[in-house]
């Protein structure tokens, strides 16, 4: 029943028992909260309280208060918005394209990398919401009938498909993660001693028993949610990116952007995995469960997206000088030597030679260093959406147009607003749910642990 | 899982394959299952119930269909019936453009479609009380339930059965 090939590294180290899995991953929910995590969680809501304010002050004032100008009209705001966006890719494809590929080292992560992606997008959707301005009309970007006879939303604009696109990651990667948490719910329902979180935990599990009829359904709707999940990843970041690609804009009109981005978007998404996990492994003491095997196979889907990524830049600076469009050409040559050359420089270098170095077993066996690489890529990504969006407005056609993008303390305001959400979510995650799926680990233990003949 | 009152004898397995191994064996002995629950899935063991295969995945279809009809047939009344709208002289119906949308639509009554179907018909809601044979089931123990009401064996006979099977404990249960 159970057969693995030998030269496969194994999954679960130190000879772990079903009841040890339990036990060690439970033991963090039902424990006191750390002094550790109260830091921690005391710095997120510092972060998330100071953007509050920002963001009052934006939705007071209006979005005059960003450095927007009419040159560049459109800048941190939707640079942020692509870049959690892209973050919030791994989770689902970890979870959903890695199950279709039966890849059982997706287990130990993929609980966190799913809630990464929650998260993260609700932090992309936040952005959304805010560069409407007009915050408290949002429900206009929906088709609801209305009092101008219905005027319609127009469903030949990207930027609608974007709604649509958003709002069903958000719920189908909201769906997927509960689905699979409820028998991890029954089980700290079922080691609960405190009243409180027995109902708590009582009431998420939905009276789960782990009955082969539960398990045989349950299994049918995962693998039908993964074969959903799979298109519906890969579509989202298609749809951010036609945002710019259907435009006209010299610098956004390329056909390559879909593919380039949903590339992007996984090459991201791994990097704040690791970030992440690396942290989380290390407090949680989760050495044995996300393994030097799982940091691996993630460091090399890091070099697979970023090479993927590298390509894409190289061929776009082709296509730009190949089609003779003058406008292409300029747009491209004044990323590479105009006034942003920084930032386009820092992009190549973070994005497309840093995560070359996993090519070396050394480098993306080491902690140090791909926890170091992991924020690279994070910061080569979020340069990367900076370059494409206000490199290509900040030189419009006419020269007495051109113009610069300075941020203004609301625009980082508005950022750290999504740090402070982010991290008080995450750590709330960290605390009060299971980070690693136990049912999964489970699963895969017999057939993945150290000892191959061992008796449970 | 109707029957929840009554006497029930609970078998304890330490080990998936040794379960797996022993349902034929006990089916064959006379004895009728009522439930097996286990901490993870284990592949084969709907099979070795006699478990039909689920229909969610046609529920699943269906509910996606819903969703693609339902796209369509709104974005097609809003862009071509009831407002048209005249953008460059291109035409009111442009159905590439209605993709992202219907697909979008799609996932989303399929997804949620067939996992609140799941829900329901497997009772599984908030606030349910879950019926526990064995509570280290969801925990590191396998657990076969015997409703002795439905079984003309005596509980000595069962508890034998079970035991020879590899059962390591063997317990009674009252609701």
């Amino acid at each position: 029943m159970h057969v693995t090939s030998p030269v496969r590294e194994p999954l679960v180290l130190g000879n772990k028992s079903y009841h040890d899995v339990t036990q060690d991953i439970a033991c963090r929910v039902e424990e006191k909260p750390t002094k550790l995590w109260f830091i921690a969680f005391g710095v997120s809501l510092v972060m998330l309280a100071l953007g509050s304010a920002s963001l009052f002050q934006t939705w007071r004032l209006g979005i005059g208060v960003w450095g927007l100008n009419k040159t560049v009209g459109w800048a941190w705001d939707i640079t942020n918005f692509v870049w959690w966006v892209g973050i919030g890719h791994a989770g689902t494809l970890i979870s959903a394209v890695l199950m279709l590929f039966r890849q059982k080292w997706r287990t130990g992560i993929n609980r966190a990398a799913e809630a990464m992606t929650i998260f993260a997008v609700l932090c992309a959707g936040s952005f959304i919401l805010m560069h409407m301005g007009r915050t408290w009309l949002a429900h206009w970007a929906l088709p609801l009938p209305n009092t101008y006879g219905s005027l319609w939303v127009n469903f030949n604009s990207p930027l609608v498909w974007d709604v649509f696109a958003i709002s069903t990651y958000l719920l189908v990667s909201l769906l997927f993660w509960y689905l699979g948490m409820v028998p991890d719910l029954a089980t700290i329902r079922d080691r609960a001693v405190n009243p409180i979180s027995k109902a708590c935990y009582g009431f998420f599990s939905l009276g789960w028993t782990g009955s082969a009829k539960h398990w045989q359904r349950y299994e049918q709707v995962s693998l039908i949610l993964a074969g959903l999940s799979t298109p519906l990843v890969l579509s989202v970041h298609t749809i951010v990116s036609m945002d710019f690609a259907t435009s006209v804009i010299p610098g956004w009109h390329t056909t390559i952007f879909p593919p380039y981005f949903v590339a992007g978007a996984i090459f991201s998404g791994f990097a704040m995995v690791l970030t992440l996990m690396l942290v989380t492994r290390k407090v949680y003491k989760l050495e044995e469960y996300i393994t030097m095997t799982h940091i691996e196979s993630m460091n090399k889907i890091i070099i697979l997206t970023g090479s993927i990524v590298g390509i894409a830049y190289i061929t776009e600076f082709f296509i730009a000088w190949y089609s003779g469009v003058e406008y292409e050409s300029y747009c491209f040559i004044n990323r590479a030597t105009g006034p942003y050359a920084w930032a386009y420089w820092a992009m190549m270098t973070c994005n497309v030679i840093s995560p070359q170095l996993f090519w070396f077993k050394k480098i993306r066996t080491n902690l140090v260093a791909t926890f170091v690489l992991s924020i690279i890529v994070n910061i080569g990504m979020w340069f990367e959406r900076f370059v494409i969006i206000v490199s290509s407005l900040h030189r419009d056609y006419l020269p007495s147009s051109w113009a610069m993008f300075y941020p203004t303390m609301y625009d980082v305001g508005d950022y750290i607003f999504t740090f402070g959400l982010f991290f008080t979510l995450f750590f709330l995650f960290a605390k009060y749910l299971p980070v690693v799926n136990m049912a999964e680990v489970k699963a895969v233990l017999k057939s993945s642990t150290d000892k191959p003949n061992h008796n449970h | 899982m109707s029957a929840t009152s009554g006497k029930f004898l609970v078998g304890i397995f330490d080990d998936e394959d040794v379960l797996l191994h022993s349902i034929p064996d006990i089916r064959n002995s006379g004895i009728k299952i009522l439930e097996v629950f286990s901490p993870f899935p284990l592949h084969g063991l709907d099979e070795a119930l006699g478990y039909e295969r689920s229909k969610l995945d046609v529920a699943a279809f269906f509910f996606g269909l819903t969703g693609t009809l339902t796209a369509l047939t709104m974005i097609s009344y809003m862009m071509f019936f009831d407002w048209p709208m005249m953008i460059g002289g291109k035409s009111n119906f442009p159905l590439p453009d209605f993709i992202p949308v219907t697909f979008e639509l799609t996932v989303l009554f399929c997804a949620y479609g067939m996992t609140i179907t799941f829900f329901i018909i497997s009772n599984l809601l908030p606030g349910v009380k879950p019926i526990l044979f064995d509570k280290r089931c969801t925990d590191h123990k396998f657990v076969m339930a015997i409703d002795l009401s439905k079984n003309k064996m005596s509980e000595e006979e069962i508890t034998s059965i079970l035991k020879e099977n590899g059962a390591s404990e063997v317990n009674q249960k009252e609701f």
